[in-house]
């Protein structure tokens, strides 16, 4: 069963996609470009559609998703954590 | 599928265009003829009203803006006929002969020296015999490259950029090489990932065009902005759904395009290609605006993914919504066209959720009402670009 699908090798975070993920809960992910697969514990109850960590991170730190930059870590981040606006900021606007 | 011999049944208009409805639009230019334009619509079944909140005392680009919306959307190929009620003469005459242009049938009636009554009287019966008229009108079979097609998403979450919205880019991949005409716009939601719409662009002129467009919007959200635009862009609900940045709902916004299409060309709100392929328009983001603008443009189906589950429709624009989010198909299924949620539990391909929802944009296209169309979504909303005088 997937829980959590990864867009490109070398993304720093993974999407929750199914309901009622618990903290730790023994998690599978996919990495659809390369159709591997992935294994994490969580580290935060996440609900669906949210991102997990797939590595530590600390304050300062740029999260890739897509291959591509997505913002700014603000706090830090443990790997299998619920990664959201409490941690990650946009480098714009 | 093979897109080469693909074809639907459409209403062949007298400018060429194809429709895939067959509405007569009772249209006012302005709000105080809202009241005027319903009325005639509850007399005569089968009209449709699409009242709106503006019109008065609009200037410059802005009014200009106004009425392409206007005439685009009375010129659009999905409707047959058009009455257009203003409280004054000269702009009704002025959007009526707009819409006129295309060959199509036509009258315009001014509220003023005549009161709601009267006007509502004689447009009733002009109405009523573009009704009856209308309902004779036949479908025929028109190859796929006639059918104008466009996107933009909306109450999108994270599942949207692995799911929903890549869909719509393997159905642009489908279409694209079968010389379609393809839309999509939004531009601050393409803010993190501009530099690959810049990249996929036909050439340095048309990226000099994208980026400037790209970057005049950007001066406007620093002109006004008061924060990060948390709660904007993205929005709560995308915030709600797991998106966090700009940055985030970008890249996943851009996977609507696929990965082969080529941005052909760059347009201004409500602006009609001049040509098959695929183009940028110049957009909000904000979705009922946003797809109002592109049936203002010409188009004569959306794709809409979704992801915590928008319930968008537009009146002249049949608005096919999809989604990968397994929790919206569920809590929201009467709203959802297209469940793909196959794709993120490695049940469906991107290919076969692709030809899925082509599927489902040709037998929309051939007459098949939307979910948006029997719930009865018709939300038509005018872009304003400032204050009126």
């Amino acid at each position: 069963m997937i829980h959590f699908v990864v867009h490109e090798e070398g993304d720093g975070v993974g999407v929750v996609v199914v309901e009622g993920v618990k903290k730790g809960q023994e998690l599978t992910g996919w990495i659809m470009e390369d159709d591997k697969e992935i294994k994490i514990t969580a580290k935060s109850d996440i609900p669906i559609g949210h991102k997990l960590a797939l590595k530590d991170y600390r304050p300062g730190d740029t999260v890739i998703k897509y291959g591509v930059d997505i913002g700014k870590v603000v706090a830090p981040i443990a790997r299998g954590e619920h990664t959201h606006i409490q941690n990650l900021k946009t480098k714009r606007w | 599928m093979d897109l080469s011999k693909a074809s639907f049944w459409g209403y062949k208009r007298e400018n060429q265009r194809v429709g895939v409805r067959n509405h007569v639009l009772i249209l006012p230019v302005d709000d105080l003829s809202n009241a005027a334009a319903e009325a005639v619509a509850n007399n005569v079944k089968g009209a449709l009203a699409i009242p709106h909140p503006y019109g008065r005392l609009q200037f410059g680009a802005d009014l200009d803006l106004h009425f392409r919306t206007l005439i685009g959307a009375g010129s659009n190929p999905n409707v047959a006929a058009v009455v257009v009620i203003c409280i004054e003469n000269g702009w009704a005459k002025k959007v009526a002969d707009g819409i006129r242009a295309t060959g199509k049938p036509v009258s315009e009636f001014g509220i003023e020296q005549h009161g709601d009554h009267d006007t509502i009287m004689r447009a009733s019966k002009a109405a009523k015999e573009y009704v009856q008229w209308a309902s004779e009108l036949r479908r025929e079979e028109r190859p796929l490259k006639d059918l104008w097609v466009s996107t933009k998403c909306g109450e999108s979450d994270t599942t949207s950029g692995c799911g929903a919205n890549p869909t719509v880019g393997n159905a642009f991949d489908k279409m694209y090489p079968h010389k379609v005409t393809l839309v999509f716009g939004e531009t601050t939601e393409l803010t993190g990932g501009e530099q690959l719409v810049a990249a996929r662009c036909r050439n340095d002129e048309v990226r000099k065009k994208f980026q400037f467009v790209f970057d005049r919007y950007q001066q406007v959200v620093d002109r006004h902005k008061t924060s990060d635009l948390m709660d904007s862009q993205p929005t709560k609900g995308n915030i709600e759904g797991g998106l966090t940045t700009i940055e985030e709902k970008a890249l996943g916004n851009i996977q609507k395009i696929g990965r082969k299409c080529v941005v052909d060309g760059v347009l201004d709100k409500a602006e009609m290609p001049s040509g098959p392929g695929l183009w940028f328009m110049d957009s909000s983001s904000a979705a009922a605006e946003m797809v109002t603008l592109c049936a203002a443009a010409g188009f004569a189906v959306h794709l809409f993914p979704t992801g915590q589950g928008n319930v968008i429709g537009n009146p002249i624009l049949p608005v096919i919504k999809l989604s990968a989010n397994p929790r919206t198909v569920r809590t929201m299924s009467e709203h959802i066209d297209v469940d793909v949620s196959g794709l993120l539990r490695k049940e469906m391909t991107p290919d076969q959720a692709g030809e899925k929802l082509l599927e489902c944009m040709f037998r929309t296209a051939n007459g098949r009402l939307t979910a948006a169309e029997a719930l009865g979504h018709r939300e038509f909303v005018l872009t304003r670009l400032y204050e009126s005088a």
